[in-house]
């Protein structure tokens, strides 16, 4: 390679130096990139955002209405600096997209997170032809396979029915923005009502104003029959779960959706009755597939087991190398919005 | 297998009792008996020999997954249990799915931008199904029984090709937690978190019999050496008799034990019922100072006093001009030590004997240390040298049935009698444990500094009114246990692993090290750990002379989450080079390690080896230097005290 990588690490986060602009900044820059709208990606503070169309909603009302914001939809592209940009489907949450950069012949994808399974609340991750392939590897190990969503939307109808009929209230854990609303669109509405935590609300609304079908929810406060509450499956953040919010769904059976749940110390140690394994990310097949249909020559690694996922690809005879996040080489224990 | 399949879940996920016992009675309710004594029989603690090696499973698992060793590893690593790591590892039915889907997606997506022959090109990056794997879509589902005997069992006499193929399509068969458990059971190693008294709860709630009823049942029915059968299970859930009342009010009027304890066990093959042993009653370790002795358990003159032996506790079964020896662990030794079969020949019939086996060599004063035991355990055949060299005695404490009857209700100072009758009157070579007399409890305390030298624990205190219990249970009297404090060292972390399960991302295992000569100051010392964190050999030259560390024990419990947490930050700070999952440690932390025993060793370049090692403590306060050292632990092994 004869000229500079077109994109690279510097503190603030990936930059692109021939467009002077960054994608998903952990610190304050002049000019943002956003791959969605999941707090660790988006942060507040930069002077301009740039993010697909269907983040609008709430990249407003989670970092601010005021934010100076330019919105793509999928596809389209515009030139920042005399480099092309443009946004593409990442199936990770409503709005998710990787980020095609093109300059001077040279093309450079940044997943953002992605998922290759299907999702009835988001378009599906579609592969971009790229020489350079920024991947995110949150679930980089071959024991993270998941099963079809099919199969775990109804061992978790199974259970709630169950619940319902020995009379307690089924409580699921899960992350508020994406897996709330993709366990929504697989649950069976005929067993009894749903109640969603106020931190799900609005990120039910915004998926609605969206239009993406949802089933109709209630807030605990307007749930106005008590005896609706031993028959609900009510979904709430892990934080909520465990806080005093929760006490009013006494004997609650508690579960917990992530793709952390798939391993049984994991399941044992969060102390859930219920661990689901339903996951935003990318399992190792799927990080597999997604690599190889982008036809990249060099893949650079983020986000979790990268020198596992870096090994490999190498091993694979793919030129890989990894950015190394301000987390550190343990960031793979935290849970971070990793869902 | 699916129907255990989801018991083990249930089982795994809840943390109620009540749940637990519930899971497990909805299981009886719907297990054949074959499958159900099997269950049974792994729930309640049996293990059946290893069928496969381990090893091999790693192996086969990597080719079936096409990952290398490496990768494996690092799952390893993650996961923290090698049954989950294998069983999640293998492809899954739904990864057909999602890369499927995947190549649906990019042939949709780049169908106008990649030529179409890049498209026919199948992934390389993933591992592909195992042949066979759709189509296996509708699998039969074969009860344990059928899995265990018919499927796994014969694996072990199967060449390995042979084995590798069929371990192949069962594992293609199977879901992951399918998976899981046929490899735990085929490795060994299954554990679940229910206890044996829930499953006997369980099962006595199911059948409607007195749990301890269903214990007496299942005494040896977890022996590792022969396989639970249907007969057997019906047999331990049968219905009591209603004309069989108590044992005990009927070992009053002599009836004979078997005809009491077991009406209709012509049903079954008599040489199980007849050399069943009884539940062995536990003991306690003391949990107050000798201060309290007085108040809390009155007079000695209340109590047995026996030493605490160091051996393998057992029950000695003599029924039919038989005799069954049994562990602690329900295992049947009896092959183990024909001595003691042969010394059982001139004990009457209708008796069973609780008591220690021990190694003692001819006109020794004292029994020999419980490594010899051990090794002689180890040997696969008894050779004329190993009996010569490792003899063994059964030194009888307790006696729990006699002339047929059950005794267990008699108590501690009858039985005594009874015994000391039994042993006298029989010339035998079993060994009565002496009473041991002392006005106060001071005066035993004295007594009890002795123990090491008389190559015992400590002592046993049974209350001479109790009657003998069952398990834990201390409803009956209590045994305790009071034993000589551990033996403690000073030493150095050289090596370090990560835990397992709950510690996974821990490193928990350490290798400690004592120096191999006192250094003679604090500046020779670091000299060596500058060598050491530098990669450099040590030089030529006698243990003695060339001061270096000489790694002796493992441990891997004692610290509490916090201090492990600690230590783990300063393992990874100071990793000087990583092997696989051990890496080697700057040496910078002293631990106090506490041990019940030591024996001389020669598979240890230390010589040496410490029994149950444990960490007691970090000694923040002690400088490298003034770590012990090999000749510290040399003098223990006479009997010495270094403290
Ligand atoms: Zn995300
Ligand atoms: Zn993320």
């Amino acid at each position: 390679m004869t000229t500079t990588d077109l994109i690279v690490l510097r503190a603030e986060g990936l930059y692109c130096a021939a467009g002077d602009f960054f994608i998903d900044p952990w610190r304050p820059v002049s000019r943002a990139v956003i791959t969605h709208a999941h707090a660790d990606h988006a942060r507040s503070g930069h002077s301009r955002y740039l993010a697909h169309v269907k983040s609008e909603g709430i990249l407003r009302t989670r970092i601010g209405a005021d934010i100076a914001l330019q919105t793509l939809e999928y596809g389209e592209s515009i030139s920042i600096n005399n480099v092309n940009v443009s946004l593409h489907p990442a199936g990770h949450v409503l709005g998710s997209a990787q980020v095609r950069v093109e300059n001077e012949g040279r093309v450079w994808v940044a997943s953002g997170d992605y998922k290759v399974a299907p999702d009835a609340t988001c378009v599906p991750f579609e592969p971009v032809r790229c020489d350079t392939f920024i991947t995110e590897s949150t679930f980089g190990l071959p024991v993270y396979r998941w099963r079809d969503d099919a199969e775990v939307f109804a061992e978790i109808n199974t259970w709630w029915a169950e619940n319902r009929d020995a009379n307690r209230p089924t409580m699921l854990a899960c992350y508020s923005f994406g897996k709330a609303q993709r366990i929504l669109s697989g649950l069976d509405s005929s067993i009894g009502p749903v109640i969603v935590h106020g931190a799900v609300d609005p990120l039910n609304r915004a998926y609605r104003a969206a239009g993406v079908a949802l089933p109709e929810t209630k807030l605990v406060s307007e749930v106005t029959d008590k005896a609706d509450i031993n028959r609900a499956l009510v979904l709430c953040p892990p934080s909520a779960s465990a806080s005093t919010w929760a006490n009013r769904f006494k004997n609650a059976s508690v579960g917990f959706a992530s793709g952390w749940m798939q391993l049984r110390g994991r399941r044992r140690m969060g102390g859930y009755d219920r661990g689901f394994v339903l996951s935003d990310h990318a399992d190792w097949p799927g990080l597999q597939s997604a690599i190889k249909a982008t036809h990249a020559s060099r893949v650079i690694v983020t986000h979790g087991y990268e020198a596992v996922m870096t090994r490999w690809l190498t091993e694979q005879g793919l030129e890989a190398g990894s950015f190394k996040t301000e987390y550190g080489d343990d960031a793979k224990e935290s849970t971070h919005d990793a869902s | 297998m699916k129907r255990f399949s989801l018991l083990f879940q249930e089982l795994d996920r809840s943390t109620a009792t009540l749940d637990k016992v519930a899971a497990l009675k909805r299981y009886y309710a719907d297990a054949s008996p074959a499958d159900a004594a099997w269950a049974t029989y792994f729930l309640a603690g049996g293990k059946p020999r290893q069928v496969v090696k381990t090893a091999e499973l790693r192996v086969l698992a990597r080719e079936v997954a096409q990952i290398p060793e490496w990768l494996f590893e690092e799952a390893y690593q993650a996961v923290g249990d090698l049954a989950e790591t294998i069983a999640l590892v293998l492809p899954t039915h739904s990864d057909a799915g999602s890369l499927s889907l995947a190549e649906r997606v990019r042939e949709r997506v780049l169908a106008d931008q990649v030529p179409a022959e890049d498209c026919a090109n199948r992934d390389t990056l993933s591992p592909t199904l195992p042949p066979g794997g759709r189509e296996q879509q509708v699998r039969i589902d074969a009860g344990l029984a059928e899995w265990i005997e018919q499927r796994l069992l014969p694996l072990k006499s199967l060449d390995e090709t042979e084995r590798a193929k069929l371990i192949r399509s069962y594992w293609n068969e199977l879901d992951t937690t399918g998976r899981f458990l046929l490899t735990k059971l085929i490795g060994g190693g299954f554990r679940v978190g229910v206890s044996k008294l829930l499953v006997q709860r369980s099962l006595a709630e199911h059948a409607g019999v007195d749990p301890k009823r269903i214990a007496e049942r299942m005494m040896g029915f977890t022996d590792g050496t022969r396989s639970p059968t249907a007969n057997e299970f019906l047999r331990i859930i049968r219905a009591e008799n209603s004309s069989t009342t108590n044992a005990n009010s009927e070992s009053e009027n002599g009836a004979s034990i078997d005809a009491s304890r077991e009406p209709n066990e012509a049903l079954s093959e008599p040489t199980e019922v007849n050399g069943q042993p009884y539940p062995f009653f536990l003991a306690h370790q003391i949990p107050f100072a000798l201060a309290a002795f007085d108040e809390k358990l009155g007079p000695p003159s209340d109590w047995i006093v026996e030493w605490k032996y160091d051996g393998i506790r057992a029950q000695i079964v003599k029924r039919s001009d038989r005799v069954f020896i049994w562990s602690r662990g329900e295992e049947l030794m009896t092959d183990r030590f024909p001595e003691i079969v042969e010394q059982a020949n001139a004990l009457p019939n209708g008796m069973v004997l609780d008591g220690e086996i021990l190694v003692w060599k001819e006109g020794a004063a004292q029994p020999a240390p419980f490594a010899l035991l051990q090794q002689r355990i180890g040997r696969k055949t008894l050779t004329k040298k190993v009996l010569a060299d490792a003899p063994v005695v059964f030194m009888a404490y307790d006696v729990l049935e006699n002339e047929q009857r059950d005794l267990r209700q008699f108590v501690q100072r009858e039985r005594r009698v009874i015994l000391e009758k039994l042993l006298s009157q029989f010339a035998t070579k079993y060994l009565l444990s002496p009473n041991i007399a002392g006005q106060a409890w001071q005066d035993l305390e004295t007594l009890r500094s002795e123990s090491r030298v008389r190559g015992v624990e400590g002592f046993m205190l049974k209350h001479r009114d109790a009657a003998y219990g069952t398990g834990r249970t201390k409803a009956d009297g209590t045994w305790w246990k009071w034993k000589i404090d551990p033996m403690t060292i000073d030493c150095v972390l050289i090596y370090a692993q990560a835990g397992h399960g709950r510690r996974a991302s821990l490193y928990t295992d350490y290798t400690f090290a004592v120096w191999s000569r006192a250094p003679r100051d604090a500046a020779e010392a670091q000299q060596v750990i500058d060598n050491i964190a530098d990669g450099k050999p040590v030089p030529e030259g006698a243990m003695t002379d060339v001061l270096q560390l000489v790694p002796f024990a493992k441990a891997y419990s004692g610290l509490t989450d916090e201090e492990f947490k600690r230590v783990d930050a300063i393992i990874r700070k100071n990793t000087i080079n990583k092997f696989g999952p051990v890496r080697s440690v700057k040496p910078s932390l002293v631990f106090e390690l506490g041990f019940e025993g030591i024996n001389e060793s020669t598979r240890h370049k230390s010589g040496i080896a410490v029994r149950f090692p444990r960490m007691l403590r970090i000694r923040d306060d002690k400088p490298i230097h003034e770590a012990n050292s090999l000749s510290d632990l040399r003098s223990m092994l006479l009997g010495e005290n270094i403290a």
